[in-house]
């Protein structure tokens, strides 16, 4: 009744698949992170590769070693725990020591993804969850901004450090006085270009568009996150300027400085830890884009772009479960039974 | 004195706590009959749901408050229903322990697989598109459907095949509703005799793909007259409900199909 | 007669690379009649036939083999003259076990005596019309095989007013039914005809893919002076576009209700393959013992469109087109999306068989699936609008109260989900399982609800 002879392979339908995978999506992701660790390297220079080797190496071999030890599949060959080295140096002050980005590796990968069972099961952004331990736990080093390469305003800056726009704006603020030169410091034309002081991979808003694209091109995001997120950023800074413009930065300034880019095209579309409907996903952003500004401009911090992500991670579950799609033949949206 | 109020502000809403706590515990509490928990006690409290009752909490209750019949734990068997019965003094009904037994013999080694599969690693996924390539569309699949379902861990797959410890068998069947061949049995566990097939092909066709199925050749029947193995859809049966013991028939298998199996405690397959 | 652009566009849907080239300009080659033909009862949906032969008898093509087994059933017929061999249980081609009649063919081809001259039908009553096409053991060809004649007659209180003969064929590979609007646009007419005087519905609609310019222009012309209200609905090519469920949607915007049949929103699709079988049935009073299906894929010789009789192996459809040609690896009934892979080719065809495909090794992607990462992907694609990562999570945990909650059983099992899916998940055979478990705990609930109300 068999045929042996022609050793046929039987598998449920479909047979046949659009061919991506996985690991492609993740060096899809990879190939549109090496523009800004591009210009990562032109405005910090060594510093760059040094992040980028140390994170990415600890991220690998920790992925390796506690797989290993829970007795689970090496899951390496998927490309995510590099695509999580990647990220997490990109989130770094170019002069953290290297020590401390072992310690926010280990912290991404082992507590915040392997813990939680793996590529798939994890509830946060690892190389968020990296980056906000360290923020707390180091947060002098990580808020020590080195020098950009090409400096416009020489003047305003002492040494070796020198503040990212928005901390500027925020510190001035705090002893209630408007920044000197602020404008000339922080020309709109080097916030585009990713020539100021920030993380090693945030500041190139030209770089991080260009991965953007590659992603959306490659149908490894959809825009409506990006969108919603830099959308209401601007709309809400916009209106905060319109309202008190000497304490306001335009909403260029909001947008264009700090992690927006970076949190919006390459963290806050991470698959595992944001929603599945596209409802969501608009939902996501927008509520992204609202928890930075309220951080930004009621909170401790001058820049809230991880946090709100992180907090949108842990409505991630919540929104899936509201925005759930109606099912064709059903009547209206079921929420719940 | 700040700290003070501060301490008298928290340690006041214990206190408001506690009392509403306590007081709670008096008048909403619950009145349970006594024997209830001492049948619970008795029972194994793994809720296995074989009795039909929700767990085993479900089923003492039952037991005292509505007359349950004492018997319906599989696991505990009839050592615990004896308990059960002297400590609420009821007449405990006798039954023989009933074990499973997979009714197929076709191992890796015996059953050539021509074809591969690929696709979940489970019994009823895989029947659903005909099956994981093992060429006999009778017999165990090996993707250990029963083992995952059995609660005490009594099925080993064991090249490609699901073995039943009988030792460890605590008679709930669940792994029975779980094959979707139907492969599975409960049987009084003193039958040692079985014939380890369910194939209902024609000789010839079974010879094709299994060298331990059987092929019908009516032999082991005739030797014991039908009485205990009776033939029916091109297999032998076994009718566990008449005692066999003549233990020579098992010789006269040509393809080893039948086999002796001794199903008490402390007795390995 | 208009031509209308695509109506209204259901939801989700992917698109596949659609292969079919290499066959879609074959016109249709009649096979010689195979020695050995293979019918299996269980063709359609619904109870088995119940064979009316035995082994040793002798038969003529078109005889009956086996009668209806209850009201959803149909007849089988012999698709040649012959020696029945055995009627047993057998592998079919939807990979279980079914009961087979296996005849040995003669070689002369013998029909039944030609009873009576081609059918006035136009001065029929619809009940005789009906009663014809059960005769002829018509059952949907499209690929879910539903008896037609169970379709023709809706319970009373339900009203069929829209036809909808389905030409979408958003199959990849197969062109069975391409070639027959390209060759037999006059007979799918006259099967329009027919269906319309049963059904008396105010509308027809024949729906095509958009990339089918040939047979858009072929049933244009056959449909000229079509006298009723007609129109052909170029659909936009997607799959699954030619879904029953997604057809209706595309034609009337109605959405059948969950659980519930065409007729409920008053349509009803026959593929236009059935509709050339209810005319052979009506007309020519010949029963359904033949039909087309595309041979083709990477590792058949030859690639065709067959036409062949129903029971014809697999191992003589793919020596008629060439034979094997290098390193195949599966062989599919169907198409690639919904198609059944055989575990052997020594299985015979049903009425319900679009195609045969063969794929080399090289083709196939064997795959381990890894977790979900909750790309989204599957929920775009399902044209259900389900949530195929949380079903089949939710299945993978045996949590089927949850997978009932997000409406499993609407799942239609159009792979859509898994073949997007970048982690290679096994959605279908999850929704699969899920579905048959789901009914499984609602049975005995309702089991269990009986007995309480017994008891009381």
């Amino acid at each position: 009744m068999t045929d042996s002879s022609a050793g046929w392979i039987v598998s449920p339908s479909p047979h046949t698949h659009s061919g991506d995978s996985v690991s492609r999506i993740m060096i899809t992701v990879i190939v549109a992170l090496v523009p800004s660790l591009v210009a990562g390297v032109i405005v910090f220079g060594w510093d760059t590769i040094r992040l980028t080797t140390i994170c990415v190496a600890t991220c690998v071999v920790a992925e390796y070693i506690v797989r290993t030890m829970m007795r689970r599949d090496i899951g390496i060959t998927d490309w995510s725990a590099v695509v999580t080295g990647i990220l997490l140096a990109l989130n770094l002050p170019p002069t953290l020591p290297g020590w401390m980005a072992i310690v926010g590796s280990l912290s991404a990968i082992v507590v915040a993804k392997q813990l939680y069972g793996g590529i798939g099961y994890n509830l946060f952004n690892p190389a968020l969850v990296g980056r906000c331990v360290l923020l707390i736990s180091f947060p002098v080093a990580m808020t020590t901004w080195a020098v950009p390469a090409f400096v416009p305003n020489a003047s305003a800056v002492d040494a070796t450090t020198m503040a990212t726009p928005l901390g500027a704006w925020k510190t001035a603020w705090a002893s209630g006085n408007a920044p000197a030169s602020f404008f000339e410091t922080y020309p709109i034309r080097s916030l585009i270009l990713g020539n100021r002081p920030g993380c090693v991979g945030e500041t190139s808003v030209v770089a991080l568009l260009l991965g953007g694209l590659i992603l959306l091109w490659r149908r490894c995001i959809s825009w409506h996150t990006p969108v919603l997120f830099i959308g209401t950023v601007a709309v809400f800074a916009g209106v905060l300027h319109q309202a008190d413009p000497a304490r306001n930065l335009p909403a260029a300034y909001h947008v264009f400085s700090g992690g927006i880019f970076l949190g919006a095209f390459f963290m806050a579309t991470d698959m595992v830890t944001t929603p599945v409907t596209r409802s969501g996903m608009l939902i996501f952003g927008a509520g992204c884009g609202l928890i930075t500004m309220i951080i930004r401009k009621w909170g401790g911090y001058p820049e809230g772009v991880s946090f709100s992500i992180l907090i949108m991670n842990a409505l991630t579950p919540l929104i899936n479960r509201f925005t759930r799609p109606r099912t064709f033949g059903h009547k209206g949206r079921e929420m719940e039974k | 004195m700040e700290l003070l109020i501060q301490t008298l502000i928290i340690g006041g809403t214990g206190l408001v706590c506690a009392a509403i706590l306590a007081v709670a515990a008096r008048f909403l509490s619950v009145h349970e009959d006594p024997r209830v928990e001492a049948v619970g006690n008795l029972l194994p409290g793994i809720n296995c749901g074989t009795c039909g009752f929700a767990g085993c909490g479900e089923y003492a209750r039952d037991i005292v408050l509505h007359g349950a019949p004492i018997n319906l734990c599989k696991p505990g068997g009839s050592e615990i229903a004896a308990k059960i019965g002297a400590s609420i003094g009821v007449q405990v009904p006798t039954d023989e322990r009933q074990v499973a037994i997979v009714l197929c013999k076709g191992d890796d080694g015996a059953v050539k697989r021509g074809v591969d599969y690929n696709g979940l690693l489970d019994c009823s996924a895989a029947q659903q598109i005909g099956g994981n390539g093992k060429p006999c569309r009778y017999g165990c699949m090996g993707l250990a459907s029963c083992a995952r379902s059995c609660p005490v861990g009594a099925i080993e797959i064991r090249k490609g095949l699901a073995i039943v410890h009988p030792d460890l068998c605590i008679s709930c069947a669940k792994c029975v509703s779980v094959c979707p061949r139907k492969l599975i049995r409960m049987i009084p566990e003193s039958r040692s005799i079985h014939v380890l097939c369910s194939s209902m092909d024609r000789g010839p066709d079974v010879r094709k793909v299994c060298s331990v199925g059987c092929i019908a050749c009516t032999l082991c029947a005739k030797a014991v007259n039908n009485q205990g193995i009776s033939m029916k859809n091109n297999l032998a049966v076994v009718d566990y409900s008449v005692p066999l013991s003549d233990e020579g028939v098992i010789a006269k298998c040509p393809q080893h199909t039948l086999e002796k199996r001794v199903g008490g405690k402390g007795v390995c397959a | 007669m208009i031509t209308l652009g695509a109506l209204f566009n259901p939801r989700g849907g992917i698109h596949p690379a659609y292969h079919k080239d290499s066959t879609e300009s074959l016109p249709v080659e009649a096979m010689p009649v195979p020695k050995s033909l293979y019918v299996a009862l269980n063709q359609h949906l619904g109870a088995p036939s119940k064979p009316v032969v035995k082994k040793g008898d002798v038969v003529v093509r078109g005889q009956p083999l086996a009668e209806p087994a209850g009201y959803v059933s149909s007849w089988v017929h012999a698709p040649t003259s012959g020696v029945i061999r055995s009627v047993e249980s057998r592998l079919t081609a939807s990979g279980q076990l079914g009961p087979v009649v296996e005849i040995e063919a003669d070689g002369r081809d013998e029909g039944l005596p030609c009873t009576s001259a081609p059918a006035e039908w136009r001065n029929l009553p619809a009940r005789e019309l009906v009663e014809m096409v059960l005769a002829g053991g018509v059952i949907g060809m499209g690929g879910a095989g539903f008896p037609t004649q169970v379709k023709l007659l809706p319970p009373q209180g339900k009203v069929i007013h829209t036809l909808i003969i389905n030409g979408a064929e958003c199959e990849p590979y197969l062109t069975a039914d391409y070639r027959i609007m390209i060759e037999q646009s006059e007979k799918i007419r006259q099967g329009v005809e027919i269906l319309h005087r049963i059904l008396n519905a105010t509308k027809v609609f024949i729906a095509v893919e958009d990339n089918k310019p040939a047979a858009i222009s072929a049933l244009e012309k056959a449909f000229r002076d079509f006298a009723g209200e007609l129109a052909i609905v170029v659909v936009k090519t997607k799959y699954p576009q030619g879904a029953e469920k997604q057809l209706i949607y595309s034609c009337t915007r109605r959405e059948v209700p969950s659980g519930g049949l065409p007729m409920d929103v008053g349509a009803l699709v026959e593929n236009v393959g059935t509709a050339t079988a209810i005319v052979d049935a009506v007309v020519a009073h010949r029963p359904l013992v033949e039909r087309i299906v595309t041979v083709t894929g990477d590792a058949i010789g030859q690639p065709k469109n067959v036409l062949a009789r129903t029971g014809t192996s697999f191992r003589d459809l793919i020596a008629f087109c060439g034979g094997i040609r290098g390193n195949p690896g599966k062989v599919i009934c169907g198409g690639p999306m919904m198609g059944v892979a055989q575990s052997s080719i020594d299985v015979g065809m049903n009425k319900t068989t679009s195609g045969l495909l063969l794929l080399s090794r090289a083709q196939i992607q064997q795959y381990s699936s890894m977790p979900c990462i909750g790309c989204g992907r599957c929920v775009q694609a399902c044209p259900s609008g389900l949530l195929p990562c949380f079903l089949s999570e939710n299945i993978e945990a045996e949590n089927y109260g949850e997978a009932e909650a997000l409406n499993v059983l609407d799942c239609i099992e159009c792979g859509a989900c898994a073949f997007e899916c970048p982690a290679h998940r096994p959605l279908v055979q999850h929704m699969r399982m899920g579905k048959a478990k789901v009914l499984q705990r609602r049975r005995q609930r309702e089991a269990k609800a009986g007995q309480k109300e017994k008891a009381s």
